[in-house]
């Protein structure tokens, strides 16, 4: 336990929470809207391998990360079509996406095993990087980090202050109701799933292009669940969000310290369970608040 | 102008058409994106459903039609029942591995004695092994309320580095020379699973999974269970009122399917894959979501829809020995059946109007 930096296991907590939080952030949107989109999984590594397979063919991470959200929203409009216009069942149509999501990147990225990918520099803070402490935990990392905290303010901003925002918890709450009053269910519901599934994309690329930083196969290992998991921890609330992906980014950190640290006598497998477990722990020990009202049921205008 | 209009009862051809019409999409559609990916795609359709059973290399591949087939009928009974009442079980996976994990310590701790009784002994461990891994997430959903979607799939997480430990460590071939992966059950004449009838790929899990199906329809259609899984997935406050507790509901429906996940990852550690490797699982219990939504959560259709997709791994395989496909398009292509699956389904509860609605 004495050899792990507190300095650098901090610091890692806010790497390896950014691609949940990213996931989870969309996916809270998509839920208030009252939509349960169990395909984050399969979104995630779909933007995995289109961030990845952009960035290295046009040399910017940049735009592997704008490639990564486009491949993202395109996925989650096959879901979007699926249950808004088709109105099939959300678990079923989720769970299909995932499956789909996995073997499409498994294809995409068949070329690109073993690559090298850009490298994504650290975002340049002067004098903030220098604050003793505070300063190499949390302003020497990538600009992702930060646009995903960003990402999350303005969620908060945008369900709790704008007049859109209110309308899009309405129908999520009671479609019905909303629809009565005139408001475009299905329209708002598409658009919020495009956005979940452009920030589970983002998430996916910040794995393949930051975190690992390269491509293989299933390498999401099950993050856009536990993105799903922490929206119910959070009870569909911004702020709390951060905190649960922090959570679990501690869990998974601290559990890779101990592994390179080498200092316990524990089986790295063993070590490898600590994220799910804690992640379940959270589940039960946290009980969620109310989901929203409409969550999961699927709306057609004529009943 | 499109409309879709609620029909007053859900039509029944298009109960039975839809599954077949989503085979033939699925076929059209993959062959456009083989066709995309620079491959031949008559060619790997052809591949995919027809050579397993009927090409040059068919006296090996037919027999593996069944060997696929059972553990994906035998889990997707179980999941079908929990489906219709509402209850998702989606860690299959995770209890098929602790079943096989039960099975073969039990197996190998009687090594190298010969008894008639170590065989059943495994298959009660087995079914016990997935039984336990489902109770988590049943009884964490009657007590705290939790998720049990989100539960049932850490464990298979949990699951796997379970797998990965013992395959590694406890149930490791002390006479493997330092691989990993443990004794092959397959030689250990008391805790082998063998093929039954040359040639056929028949099994005891087969055999199981057969019984399953017979034993599903009867209760989904006659027995007091069947009933009460229903109404519960039709109306979940009528059952209350009808009498039937929600909680005793999650923990019988979770502990089936896991009983039978484990069953199916018993026979296959003891049969076909014979060891317990790091990579024993190889998804059969996520493919066995999309047997039971293609089988229309229906016994029989289940062992329709386990066959054919059967036959999908089967075609994989042989598309990435002779096509350099690899094997995930196959998992897309299963995705793309499911899509294709419920997009259709639609038609039967809704039928399409055209034109403008009348006044109402």
């Amino acid at each position: 336990m004495s050899n792990i930096d507190p300095i650098l296991l901090l610091s890692a907590i806010i790497v390896v929470s950014t691609p949940i939080l990213l996931a989870a952030i969309g996916e809270l949107v998509v839920e208030r809207a009252g939509v349960l989109n169990l395909g984050v999984e399969g979104m995630m590594i779909t933007g995995a391998v289109c961030g990845f397979v952009v960035a290295t063919a046009t040399g910017s991470p940049w735009l592997g990360f704008a490639g990564a959200a486009l491949g993202g929203a395109l996925l989650s409009m096959v879901f979007g079509i699926l249950t808004q216009l088709f109105l099939s069942n959300q678990v079923a149509t989720g769970l299909a996406l995932t499956l789909f999501g996995l073997g499409l990147s498994a294809l995409l990225g068949q070329g690109y095993i073993g690559v090298k990918g850009p490298v994504v520099p650290d975002l340049y803070l002067p004098g903030l990087r220098d604050i003793p402490f505070l300063g190499p935990v949390m302003f020497r990392h990538d600009a992702m980090v930060y646009i995903a905290l960003l990402i999350v303010a303005l969620v908060w901003l945008f369900l709790n202050r704008t007049r859109a925002g209110r309308v899009l918890r309405a129908v999520g709450e009671n479609h019905d109701a909303a629809h009565a009053l005139g408001y475009k269910v299905v329209r708002l519901r598409l658009a919020a799933i495009a956005f979940g599934g452009a920030c589970a994309g983002l998430g996916g690329a910040y794995l393949s292009l930051v975190r690992v930083p390269q491509w293989t196969e299933g390498m999401t290992a099950g993050a856009g669940w536990i993105a799903l998991a922490i929206v119910v921890f959070a009870s569909w609330r911004p702020g709390r969000l951060v905190l649960g992906a922090w959570l679990f980014g501690g869990a998974t950190a601290l559990q890779l310290a101990l592994q390179a640290s080498g200092g316990v006598q524990i089986p790295i497998e063993y070590l490898q369970m600590a994220p799910y477990l804690a992640t379940i722990l959270v589940l039960v020990i946290l009980r969620a608040g109310r989901a929203p009202g409409s969550l999961g049921r699927p709306f057609h205008a004529s009943s | 102008m499109i409309r879709l209009e609620r029909r007053p009862e859900p039509s029944r051809a298009w109960t039975l058409a839809t599954p077949f019409v989503a085979v033939a999409l699925t076929m059209v559609a993959g062959g456009l994106l083989f066709a995309l990916l620079g491959k031949d795609p008559i060619e790997a359709i052809r591949t995919i459903f027809w050579d397993p059973l009927f090409g040059d290399f068919a006296s090996y591949s037919r027999p593996q039609l069944l060997v696929k087939a059972g553990p994906l009928i035998l889990i997707a009974i179980g999941l079908s029942l929990g489906f219709r009442a509402g209850i998702w079980n989606i860690g299959a996976e995770g209890q098929y591995i602790l079943g096989a994990i039960f099975a073969a310590a039990t197996g190998l701790a009687f090594y190298p004695a010969e008894s008639w009784l170590i065989f059943p002994a495994m298959i009660l461990a087995g079914a016990l092994g997935g039984l336990l891994w489902a109770m988590i997430p049943a009884l964490l959903r009657v007590r705290f309320g939790t998720n049990e979607v989100l539960v049932s799939l850490m464990l298979v997480y949990v699951a796997e580095a379970l797998l990965a430990s013992m395959a590694l460590g406890l149930l490791r071939n002390p006479d493997g020379m330092g691989f990993p992966g443990s004794r092959n059950l397959a030689q250990y004449p008391s805790a082998a699973n063998p093929e039954l009838i040359a040639g056929t790929g028949m099994h005891w899990g087969v055999v199981l999974a057969l019984v399953a199906v017979i034993v599903g329809q009867v209760v989904m259609t006659r027995h007091q269970l069947g009933f009460r899984v229903r109404l519960a997935g039709q109306s979940p406050r009528a059952a209350v009122f009808g009498g039937v507790n929600p909680s005793w509901l999650v923990v019988v429906c979770m502990g089936l399917s896991g009983a039978l996940a484990g069953l199916a990852g018993m026979f296959e550690v003891a049969g076909p894959a014979g060891r317990l490797g790091i990579d024993f699982n190889v998804g059969y219990g996520f493919t066995a979501i999309i047997v039971a939504f293609l089988g229309r959560l229906n016994p029989i259709g289940i062992l329709l829809a386990g066959l054919l997709m059967a036959l999908t791994y089967i075609g994989g395989e042989l598309a990435q020995l002779q096509m350099n496909l690899p094997l995930a398009a196959i998992q897309m292509f299963q995705g793309m059946l499911l899509f294709f699956l419920l997009a259709i389904d639609v038609l039967t509860n809704f039928s399409f109007r055209f034109g403008r609605r009348a006044v109402a």
